[in-house]
C-alpha cells in the first residue's frame, strides 16, 4: 500500500462522539463577547458556548430567542483556541446549516432558544458537525441520540441559578438506566415494553440496558452557579458541566470560572472544593424554579 | 480493522459513571467489572513483564480532564494495572514511585496545563518523565510533552520533555476531525484525529513514527512517545503495547 494513500473519514459517529469524550471532566461556559471567551479560556474552560444573551437575560427580556449573529460567532472563534459551540433552535435545521458553515465545533440544539418546530427535532445525521441536545429523562436522551446527537446534556432549568432541576434530571436519567439494567438482568423480554414506554428505539434501549450507560457522553446543565454545584453534578455521575449565566452574572467571573473548573476536576475532594469556594464574591442572584410559572420553564421544550 | 462495536463502545466508557465510586475503585486498582462489549483485541490479556520481573506494570493515567477511561480500558485489556494521577501524591508516595509508566490522555491541553499547575502536579510530572518513566502522550498529551507549543493559549505552558514544536488544532476545526488509516513504523494503525495537533519541528534525537501527508503526527524520543491522534478511541493497541514494553530510560 502506498503509505501516502490514506482513508480519511470525517463526520462519523466515532469522530462526532470523540470530541465530546475529550471534553469530559471539563466545564463549558456560556460567553456573549470575545472578551468573555478569553476569560473563560484563561480560567480553564474546555469549550465555550457563543451566544448573544445568556439564559438569564433571555428569561428576563423575553421575546423570541434565535441563533446568534454570525459576526459574533466568528469573532469568538477567532478569539480563542478551545472549541466553540453555538446554539440553534429546536428543529431549525437551517440555523444548523449556517452554524456548520461558520465552522463551529459543536451545535447545541437548545431549548434555551425559542423552538422552531413543535414536532420535529433536527435530523442530526445529516450534518458533519456534531450536536449536543438537552434531555430531562432517558427516553428523551435516546430519542435525541436516535436523531444523531453525539452528546447529551441534562437540561436543568437554564438561567435560574437554581440547581434543583439539574439534580432532578441527572438523577432521573441515571435511575432510568439502572432500572433498564436490572430489567435486562432479570427479564430481558421486558425490554420491548420498556422501549415502548420510553418512546425510544428498541436497539438503543437494549444497548443501554446491556452496558448500563448512555452510548454518548452525558454532561449536565441548568442552574449551576458555584464550585459545589459543579462537584455535585459530577458526583451524581455527570461527565462534565455546562455553566451558563452562573459565571458572567456573578460578582467576580474570572475567579468563579477558575474555581468551578478546579472543583469539577477534583469533584470528590471536599478539601479542594472548599479551597476553590473561598472568597468568590457574589454568586448570581437567581430565581427559584418553584416560583417560575410553568409556561416559563424552558426544560419543558423538546419532544 | 475497526469493528463497529468500537463506535458504540466509546460512550460506554465515558458515561460509566457511578462516577465517584468507580474512580475510587480504579485508584485502589480494582476493576469496576463493567461488561466488555467490544471485540477482543489482538494480544488481549497478554501479561507484560516488567524489566524487574514483578508482573503487570502499573500505568499512571493523568486524569485531570479528558478522555481518561478509554486509555484505562485499553491498558487493562493489555494486562496492565492502572492508577489515576491528579495530585503529586498519586505519582510518588513515601514508599517511592507509584507508577511504572505514564499516559497523558487527550482533552483540552490548555485546561490540563492550568490544572496541573494549580494542583502542584506540573513539576513532579515533568521530573518523573525527565527521569525516564516511559510515557505515551496522545493529542493534548503530545502538546503537554512538547518543548514548544505554537499558537498556545495565553499563558499556556508545556512540560518540555520531548524535543518538538507542535501546532495545536493544526488540521482545522471539528469539521476536519477524522478517522484515518495510518502507516506507522510500528505497523498500520486505524486512529482518530480530533482537532488534532501536528509536529512542525523535531530535534535530532527525535524519531518519526508516522506522518499524515507531509505532516509529522507520531514521534519518539527515548522512553517518551507522542502521537497527535487517538489510538484509544478506535481501540488501536499498537502504541500502548509499545509503552508497556518500553524500559525505563
Amino acid at each position: 500500500m502506498d503509505p501516502m494513500t490514506l482513508t480519511v473519514t470525517t463526520g462519523s459517529p466515532l469522530v462526532k462522539r470523540g470530541l465530546a469524550e475529550m471534553l469530559k471532566g471539563g466545564v463549558i461556559m456560556d460567553v456573549v463577547t470575545p472578551d468573555q471567551a478569553r476569560i473563560a479560556e484563561d480560567a480553564g474552560a474546555v469549550a465555550v458556548m457563543a451566544l448573544e444573551r445568556v439564559p438569564a437575560d433571555i428569561r428576563a427580556q423575553g421575546g423570541v430567542a434565535r441563533m446568534s449573529d454570525p459576526d459574533l460567532i466568528a469573532e469568538i472563534i477567532e478569539a480563542v483556541s478551545i472549541p466553540v459551540m453555538a446554539k440553534a433552535r429546536i428543529g431549525h435545521f437551517v440555523e444548523a446549516q449556517v452554524l456548520q458553515h461558520l465552522k463551529v465545533d459543536y451545535i447545541d440544539e437548545s431549548e434555551v432558544l425559542s423552538p422552531a418546530d413543535y414536532a420535529h427535532h433536527i435530523d442530526k445525521h445529516a450534518f458533519t458537525v456534531p450536536f449536543v441536545c438537552g434531555a430531562t429523562n432517558l427516553g428523551e436522551a435516546l430519542r435525541r441520540i436516535a436523531e444523531g446527537a453525539a452528546m447529551i446534556r441534562s437540561k436543568g432549568e437554564a438561567g435560574t441559578g437554581d440547581v434543583s432541576e439539574a439534580t432532578k434530571h441527572i438523577r432521573t436519567i441515571r435511575h432510568e438506566i439502572a432500572v433498564l439494567k436490572a430489567t435486562y438482568a432479570s427479564s430481558p423480554d421486558e425490554l420491548y415494553v420498556a422501549a415502548k414506554e420510553l418512546q425510544a428505539p428498541y436497539d438503543l434501549v437494549r444497548e443501554v440496558a446491556e452496558s448500563g450507560t448512555l452510548p454518548v457522553v452525558l454532561f449536565t446543565a441548568g442552574g449551576v452557579a458555584t464550585p459545589a454545584d459543579a462537584a455535585l453534578m459530577m458526583q451524581l455521575g455527570a461527565d462534565g458541566v455546562f455553566v451558563g449565566s452562573g459565571i458572567f452574572k456573578s460578582g467576580d467571573p474570572t475567579r468563579r470560572a477558575a474555581a468551578i473548573v478546579k472543583a469539577t476536576a477534583l469533584f470528590s475532594d471536599p478539601a479542594a472544593i472548599a479551597e476553590a469556594s473561598r472568597g468568590l464574591g457574589e454568586a448570581m442572584v437567581g430565581i427559584s424554579v418553584a416560583d417560575l410559572p410553568a409556561p416559563h420553564r424552558l426544560a419543558e421544550r423538546g419532544w | 480493522m475497526n469493528p463497529t462495536p468500537v463506535t458504540s463502545g466509546v460512550g460506554a466508557v465515558a458515561s460509566d459513571a457511578l462516577g465517584f465510586t468507580k474512580v475510587a475503585d480504579l485508584i485502589r486498582g480494582r476493576s469496576g467489572g463493567r461488561p466488555q462489549r467490544r471485540a477482543a483485541l489482538p494480544g488481549q490479556g497478554d501479561g507484560v513483564e516488567l524489566p524487574g520481573g514483578r508482573g503487570s506494570p502499573t500505568v499512571g493515567v493523568l486524569a485531570l480532564q479528558g478522555g481518561v477511561q478509554e486509555h484505562v480500558r485499553l491498558l487493562q485489556e493489555l494486562g496492565a494495572r492502572t492508577v489515576l494521577v491528579r495530585v503529586p501524591a498519586d505519582l510518588e508516595g513515601a514508599d517511592g514511585p507509584r507508577v511504572d509508566a505514564l499516559v497523558l490522555p487527550g482533552g483540552e491541553s490548555s485546561t490540563i496545563d492550568r490544572l496541573l499547575r494549580s494542583f502542584g502536579t506540573f513539576e513532579p510530572l515533568r521530573r518523573a518523565i525527565a527521569d525516564g518513566v516511559p510515557t505515551l502522550g496522545t493529542c493534548a498529551g503530545l502538546v503537554l510533552l512538547a518543548r514548544e507549543v505554537l499558537d498556545a493559549a495565553p499563558g499556556q505552558r508545556s512540560l518540555g520533555v520531548l524535543d518538538v514544536a507542535v501546532r495545536r488544532n493544526a488540521f482545522g476545526p471539528q469539521l476536519d476531525s477524522a478517522e484515518v488509516d495510518l502507516a506507522t513504523t510500528l505497523g498500520p494503525a486505524r486512529v482518530a484525529f480530533i482537532r488534532a495537533p501536528r509536529v512542525e519541528a523535531a530535534g535530532p534525537q527525535v524519531e518519526v513514527l508516522a506522518r499524515r501527508g507531509q505532516g509529522i503526527v507520531a514521534v519518539r524520543q527515548g522512553a517518551v512517545t507522542g502521537v497527535a491522534f487517538h489510538p484509544e478511541l478506535t481501540g488501536e493497541p499498537l502504541f500502548h503495547r509499545r509503552l508497556l514494553a518500553t524500559r525505563r530510560g
